[in-house]
Parts: C-alpha cells; sequence; structure tokens
C-alpha cells in the first residue's frame, strides 16, 4: 500500500485515495475544430509508460482535492506530488 | 513429435519415464524469417501454431523475452466462458470455446479443459434485468446460457450464502452450463509442443527492443540475441503494449494494470463450479489439486510491477467471504499479480496498425485468457492475409478513431 503525501494534508494511507489516470491532458478549447483522429487521442490515446509517469490523484476520503504525481511504475517510487497548475518536476526517465 | 498416448505412457513407464523426449526445441534464432510473433504468451503460441496449421507459413518464430507462459497466461484464473452481450464478443469468444472443446484432441495434449459451467450473480434488480437481457440476446447468438434462481442456486452450490438477510443478497444468476476453467500452463505448453512440431522457432530469454521500419513498412527486429529480419511482426505482449508500440511510433489506446491472484492452502473438494459476481467484485472455482483460486479487480494506478497493493487483496477477500462465508478460515497459500492491458471499451483490439507488416493483438486486460484459441486464430489469419477475418473486423485500432467502441464494459459485466 503506497503511503501518499497530498500536498494539503500530509502522508496518508492509499486506501483514502483515487488514481485519475495520467495528468497534464488538456481538454481541447475548440473540440469542433479537431480532426477524428485529433479528438480520438485525446479521449482514449494514453501514454502508460514503462517508467515515471505524471498522474493525477483525488483524496476521496480526506481534502477531496485533486493533486499531480510523479511516481514510477515498476518500482512505484513516489518521487513528487505537486498541485494542479504547478509545473512539473523534472527527471530523468 | 511422438504422439501422447496410453501406449507411449506404458512404454515410457518400463524406462522410469527418463526417455521421454523434450516437448520443443530451442533454436538458436535464424537471421531472417517470413514472420515474427513478439510474446511467448498462449495468445503469442496460439497465433504461431494456426499460421502454421491453417495458413502454411512454417518459418516463423515466436520470441518470448521471458519463459513462455509466464505472463499472464500462467497467472490468470483460468475462467472461461463466451456468453458476452454484443454480437461481436459474443461470436468472437464462442469462436474461441468452440476450439476449446476439441482443443486437447487437436494438440494431443491435455489442457484440463473442464465444463464444469460459470455462474455470474445478480445482487440487485438491475443486475436482474442485465443477466435476463445478456441470456437472452446470447440465445439469440445460439450461446448456451439459463436465468437460475436464488432457490435454484442455494440447491446447486451448497455452501453459497443466499440468505436474504445479507448486505447484498443474491437474487439470481446467469448459468453458463458450456464455461469452466482449463489449466493454463497446460495451454502455453500444449501450443507451444504443436507449433513446434509443425516447424515453428519458439525462442525464449529473447526481449525484442527495436522495431526497424524503412518507409512505413517493418523490416526487421532488435532482440536481445541480435538482428533479426523479417516483414511481418505480430505483437501479443499484453501488458507491455505500449512499449512496443512507442518502439514503433504510434500511440495506443491501452493501459498496464496489476491484477492479482490468489490460491489457497488445498482442501477437500467443495466447489464444483465457477462462481462469480461483479457487484461484490470477486470469483472463485476450485482447482483439481483443491485450492481455491480467487481473484477480484485491477489496482487502480497503472503498473509494470507483477505485485499489487494489500488493500486489493482485503477487497478481494471481503468479497469471498461475502459470498462463502465458510471459507473464512481457509488460509491463502499463494498471491501474485500479472500485467493486464486494459481498453476503455474492454475489449480487445486485433488488427493491423500505421505500420505496414505490423500488427498487434492486446487490449485483452483482465479477461483474455478465455479467447486464446480463439485469438490465436483470427490473429494468424490478420497476419496472413494483411487484413482482419470477420470476427476480429470490428476490433480494430481504428475504432477509436471511428468512435464504434464495442462496449462490453459493463454490459457483459466484464470480470473474467
Ligand atoms: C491475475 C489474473 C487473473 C486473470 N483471470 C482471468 C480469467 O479467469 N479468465 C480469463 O479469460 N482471463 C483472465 N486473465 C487475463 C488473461 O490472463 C490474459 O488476458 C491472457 O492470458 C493474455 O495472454 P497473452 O498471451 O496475450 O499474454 P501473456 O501471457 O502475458 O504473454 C505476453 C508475453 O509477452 C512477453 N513479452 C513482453 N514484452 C516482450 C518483448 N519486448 N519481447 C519479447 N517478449 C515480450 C511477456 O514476457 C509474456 O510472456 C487474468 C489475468 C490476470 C493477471
Ligand atoms: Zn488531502
Amino acid at each position: 500500500m503506497f503511503l501518499i503525501p497530498c500536498p494539503y494534508c500530509g502522508e496518508r494511507d492509499e486506501s483514502e485515495f483515487s488514481c485519475a489516470g495520467e495528468a497534464h491532458i488538456d481538454r481541447p478549447l475548440d473540440p469542433d475544430a479537431l480532426t477524428d483522429e485529433q479528438w480520438g487521442d485525446y479521449l482514449f490515446h494514453r501514454k502508460n509508460p514503462k517508467g515515471w509517469h505524471q498522474e493525477q490523484w483525488h483524496h476521496t476520503a480526506g481534502c477531496r482535492r485533486y493533486f499531480n504525481m510523479l511516481r514510477h511504475t515498476v518500482s512505484y517510487e513516489i518521487k513528487a506530488v505537486y498541485k494542479i497548475g504547478e509545473p512539473a518536476p523534472e527527471i530523468e526517465q | 513429435m511422438k504422439k501422447y498416448s496410453l501406449l507411449s505412457l506404458a512404454r515410457n513407464a518400463l524406462s522410469y519415464h527418463e526417455n521421454w523426449q523434450q516437448a520443443w526445441r530451442s533454436p538458436d534464432p535464424k537471421p531472417a524469417y517470413d514472420a515474427v510473433i513478439i510474446g511467448g504468451g498462449g495468445h503469442g503460441l496460439a497465433s504461431a501454431y494456426y499460421l502454421a496449421k491453417e495458413h502454411g507459413m512454417r518459418n516463423i518464430a515466436v520470441l518470448e523475452k521471458g519463459w513462455i507462459g509466464g505472463g499472464n497466461t500462467g497467472r490468470n484464473t483460468t475462467i472461461v466462458r463466451s456468453n458476452y452481450l454484443w454480437d461481436e464478443s459474443a461470436n468472437l469468444y464462442e469462436k474461441s470455446m468452440q476450439l476449446w472443446e476439441g482443443l486437447s484432441q487437436e494438440l494431443n495434449y491435455n489442457v484440463m479443459f473442464s465444463q464444469r459451467g460459470v455462474y455470474n450473480l445478480g445482487h440487485n434488480l438491475q443486475d436482474l434485468r442485465d443477466i435476463h437481457r445478456r441470456v437472452n440476446a446470447n440465445h439469440l447468438n445460439g450461446i448456451d446460457g439459463e436465468f437460475v434462481t436464488a432457490e435454484e442456486i442455494a440447491r446447486r452450490i451448497p455452501f453459497i450464502n443466499t440468505s436474504p438477510d445479507s448486505r447484498y443478497p443474491i437474487l439470481g444468476a446467469s448459468f453458463q452450463p458450456r464455461g469452466g476453467t482449463a489449466r493454463h500452463d497446460a495451454v502455453a505448453w500444449g501450443f507451444a509442443r504443436g507449433a513446434d512440431a509443425l516447424g515453428v522457432d519458439i525462442i525464449q530469454n529473447c526481449e525484442v527492443t527495436g522495431i526497424r521500419r524503412d518507409g512505413g513498412k517493418v523490416v526487421g527486429l532488435d532482440t536481445a540475441r541480435g538482428y533479426i529480419e523479417t516483414p511481418k511482426v505480430g505483437v501479443v505482449v499484453a501488458g507491455n503494449s505500449t512499449t512496443i508500440a512507442d518502439m514503433a511510433g504510434f500511440r495506443m489506446p491501452v493501459e498496464s494494470h496489476p491484477l492479482q491472484a490468489f490460491v489457497s492452502e488445498p482442501i477437500k473438494p467443495i466447489l464444483d463450479t465457477v462462481v462469480m459476481s461483479n457487484a461484490v467484485h470477486g470469483y472463485i472455482s476450485q482447482s483439481d489439486k483443491g485450492d481455491l483460486v480467487i481473484g477480484a479487480g485491477i489496482d487502480a494506478y497503472n503498473g509494470y510491477g507483477q505485485r499489487g497493493g494489500f488493500q486489493t487483496i482485503e477487497h478481494t477477500m471481503a468479497a469471498i467471504m461475502e459470498l462463502f462465508p465458510i471459507f473464512s478460515r481457509v488460509r491463502m497459500n499463494r498471491q501474485w499479480g500479472g500485467i493486464v492491458d486494459t481498453c476503455p471499451d474492454a475489449c480487445p483490439i486485433i488488427g493491423t496498425t500505421p505500420v505496414k507488416g505490423l500488427y498487434f493483438n492486446c487490449g485483452w486486460g483482465t479477461g483474455g485468457f478465455k479467447a486464446t484459441p480463439g485469438s490465436g486464430w483470427v490473429f494468424a489469419h490478420t497476419v496472413a492475409n494483411d487484413q482482419p477475418h470477420d470476427l476480429n473486423a470490428a476490433f480494430s485500432l481504428e475504432r477509436f478513431i471511428t468512435g464504434a467502441l464495442i462496449d462490453e464494459h459493463g454490459a457483459a459485466g466484464v470480470a473474467h
């Protein structure tokens, strides 16, 4: 079980959180202007890296706020958490 | 290949079983093949078998980074059924079911396919409506199935908790009599032996590290055992699909998640069928060795570590306790995880890709074991003919652009 450092509440058990998938996916400002390929890419395609991953988490049973997390998908190490809107920390893959 | 038979068993008994021929060779890779399958799981080996058998492609190889069957094929809870809701998936899984029914004879290898039936439980009114709808849809597609009442469930499955006082009472179930289980390792080994006998090179400890292309077309593979030239590559790597797509330069709609399974200490026969529940989310059967085989849902985050989180274990056990309170004192023997490749519509991707000569068979997620023979059969057709078979045409990568998804999520309640 992960020990997740919520940027608002501090360290809590993973069971208080839900994972909300890949971070930094911008909703297209003008969906009508997109091709089917671009819209499909936005909706369905995901990075799914084997390595460091930027993902969104939700502190469902806590402050109920979203934040971002940099986590390794093989070792599961949590490198950093950062608030929505803050830049992602740099990392070498 | 020497046939396994009663006679060969007797003959080998005389020599203390020390002279059995090896089941498949371990050849060095050739510099070039007519086609290469990446991934020596059940699906990859079945694909190679049917490529050789049905399409006469004998100069082919299967490249496996570890040992064959060491991925999800050897880690799953082996539930086989074909009672899916939509026509596309029902037809695909039913093709597989029909191949299962003759597979031990076809391969001359006992895959221990046991049609002990599969129950999918309903716990509320909407579950029951969905079950009725699915059973009716199955009948229209010629697939066996029946609705079973709670009283009948209590009669057929002695220790299940059908008390109306439970938190999520069992109100009924769908039952597919032809469903059941099979021996997962035997499926990999049987297809490997069959493919090898037809001339397929099965090369283990051979990770693919790069896909060489020329003008949008596959020309060869970089591997742990050197460069291999080939015009056709079938990718069947389950949870590692994105890794290979990244090598080939296009994006995929799959995400990799850990999925856990558990077996208990062996106990005397107590459960002679397969019981699954989506609402409390757990499923259970008993293996021939006597251990209870248990599984549930994925760990919610992306992961490639073949293990899972503790809260998922707790959740799984809570579900099993809800269904079978009698198992509360059975101890678990082993626990492990596999990496499943989930798709947005919970259906597989089997077809061509933006790279010519490169074909993908993935996205089976939590439920592809049951499809092993059928998946190999349609994928072999796709690789050999450079176009899908009617049975897998709808399962294209393009559906994530056209929007023609096959929404089995929820509809069939795709537990395994
Ligand atoms: C715990 C668990 C329970 C499950 N329960 C069920 C069930 O009850 N019923 C059901 O129908 N399905 C079930 N499934 C799903 C099922 O196991 C899979 O859908 C199916 O086995 C996938 O088979 P495969 O051959 O495609 O993949 P795998 O068996 O995973 O084979 C893929 C192979 O590719 C190899 N590979 C990966 N990358 C490379 C590379 N770069 N180079 C070379 N080789 C590579 C891997 O080593 C692996 O051996 C379950 C899965 C899990 C994990
Ligand atoms: Zn919080």
